[in-house]
């Protein structure tokens, strides 16, 4: 009698906040709904879908930057939609795919994150917080075999080993560490591009900061799903960067210059691509 | 076949609240002061890493008294409480005052219905804007709950220490003054003629909320812990 009581109060001893809705809230979480009924996978649901997102390894850390659309089809259904957060003090998670799940999961972590640091005082080490992230990935499969995938990135300083870590992300949860830099999302393919040529190793803040800005803008050039700068409207990419003093975001006025500095260079250029 | 002797519902919570209360005097004390500065709440603790103060939500902190294992299965409880509240809702929506109703429930609870009572005194803090938007809760082991002002003493020697504190406390103390009242009260009695020994900063455990956390941090938790160097500066 008592052991089973010990092993109750065992079993129920969890840090995980995400464990702690599947056994009490499940209806809460962002992936407990199965789509059983009308949708099927030979036609998905016209959705908003998050686009691209880049990031880099710089001299103190690790730098992240995403545009600002939403598409739905060919239709645009956000320029301000932001799809780069901060998880946590040393990480930030940029998500492609599936807008409004991908925004839930994007909360669902950050409280994870900070559940776990307040049960347990102290903080998941990296390798934690990316595990955990792909464990979510991997509980959203059932939808993205629906055509709701979502797809993130995650980066942070890992404050143990004081360097700055990429991890990419598959739709079955599957994690990737990854070197230098990465991209996700539909324009992904033009900014990897980008970033070969622009990429090199020890770069500044303020350096990685334009290869950022630069590969978005070839993203945008050719994927009509990615958004480039706006100097109308006044709309910059979201670029965070983390070192080992925290995640901080970029200041709109940096990344006004930065990409006014880019159309700039390329409007003197005037070459074709 | 044992017999069953009939005890009045008068005396069977006499002698609950007897045990829990004995309990509880057996601890040390904790104080949770409320001042310009934000809320300070200040515990004789010599375990660096056995709290007996807690964050529980951006700008909600949890302090006990009493049996470990019962009041951390409580903190948790409460994070769990109010984590899923503002992931459900928002991060807006969580209050002291909802946790400490839940809170008052469990503990009455557990007070009228299980074995034994639950040997544990909680506080409740909230930091608001201003200092008037502050607010404190007692909880006590039978469930009842107190909205206090100022300040919140709990423990062995809770008459003492809230003596002591109330003859100092003043609404424009920073963290550092407050601090050292906390500290003032919790420093044992001595002889007359002896001074007190202050206690040392590893046999504390201070954490703040702190009232202008994103203007001063950038952060939205106001919950920060001070370890012994920071007490040590602190009070210096």
């Amino acid at each position: 009698m008592q052991e089973s009581t010990a092993n109750q109060v065992a079993a129920n001893a969890t840090s995980s906040f995400t464990e702690h809705l599947q056994r009490d809230r499940p209806e809460l979480l962002p992936f407990s709904r199965s789509l059983t009924g009308s949708a099927s996978a030979a036609a998905p649901v016209q959705v908003p879908h998050a686009t691209t997102i880049v990031a880099m390894s710089y001299n103190d850390g690790v730098l992240m930057a995403g545009d600002r659309r939403a598409t739905m089809g060919n239709v645009i259904a956000s320029r301000h939609i932001e799809k780069v957060f901060p998880a946590d003090r040393f990480s930030v998670l940029g998500i492609a795919g599936t807008a409004g799940i991908a925004i839930d999961l994007t909360r669902l972590f950050q409280v994870e994150l900070e559940h776990y640091e307040k049960i347990e005082g102290t903080q998941l080490s990296l390798e934690g917080k990316a595990n955990r992230l792909g464990a979510m990935i991997r509980g959203n499969l059932p939808m993205a075999l629906q055509g709701l995938a979502v797809v993130p990135l995650f980066a942070g300083f890992d404050t143990s080993a004081n360097v700055g870590r990429l991890f990419s992300y598959d739709v079955t949860g599957g994690r990737y560490e990854e070197h230098e830099h990465h991209t996700v999302g539909s324009g992904s393919v033009f900014a990897r591009g980008a970033l070969k040529k622009l990429w090199r190793p020890n770069l500044t803040a303020a350096e990685a900061l334009s290869v950022a800005v630069e590969s978005l803008y070839d993203a945008a050039d050719d994927d009509s799903a990615t958004g480039g700068p706006d100097t109308v409207r006044q709309l910059w990419p979201v670029v965070y960067t983390v070192d080992s003093t925290g995640t901080r975001r970029v200041p709109d006025a940096q990344l006004s210059a930065a990409s006014r500095s880019v159309i700039e260079s390329r409007t003197i250029a005037g070459r074709e691509a | 076949m044992t017999q069953q002797f009939y005890v009045s519902p008068e005396q069977l919570m006499k002698d609950r609240a007897d045990f829990a209360r004995k309990g509880i005097a057996r601890g040390r004390s904790v104080v949770v002061i409320s001042c310009a500065d934000g809320i300070a709440l200040v515990a004789e603790n010599p375990s660096p890493s056995l709290h007996k103060i807690g964050e529980i939500y951006d700008k909600i902190a949890f302090a006990a008294v009493g049996k470990y294992n019962e009041f951390e299965s409580l903190r948790q409880a409460g994070v769990r409480y109010a984590d899923v509240r503002g992931y459900s809702y928002d991060r807006e929506d969580v209050t002291a005052r909802g946790l400490a109703s839940v809170y008052a429930q469990s503990l009455g609870a557990v007070f009228t219905a299980e074995q034994k009572p639950f040997e544990v005194e909680l506080a409740v803090a909230e930091v608001g804007p201003t200092q008037a938007d502050d607010h404190l809760y007692r909880l006590t082991f039978d469930g009842s709950i107190a909205d206090e002002h100022s300040f919140v003493v709990m423990g062995g020697q809770a008459e003492r220490v809230s003596s002591a504190i109330d003859a100092g406390w003043q609404a424009s103390l920073g963290f550092a003054d407050a601090v050292r009242l906390a500290l003032k009260g919790l420093t044992p009695a001595t002889d007359a003629d002896q001074p007190a020994t202050p206690l040392p900063a590893s046999a504390l455990e201070v954490a703040v909320l702190d009232r202008l956390s994103e203007s001063s941090r950038g952060s939205r938790r106001a919950f920060r812990r001070l370890n012994d160097a920071d007490i040590t500066a602190l009070l210096a």
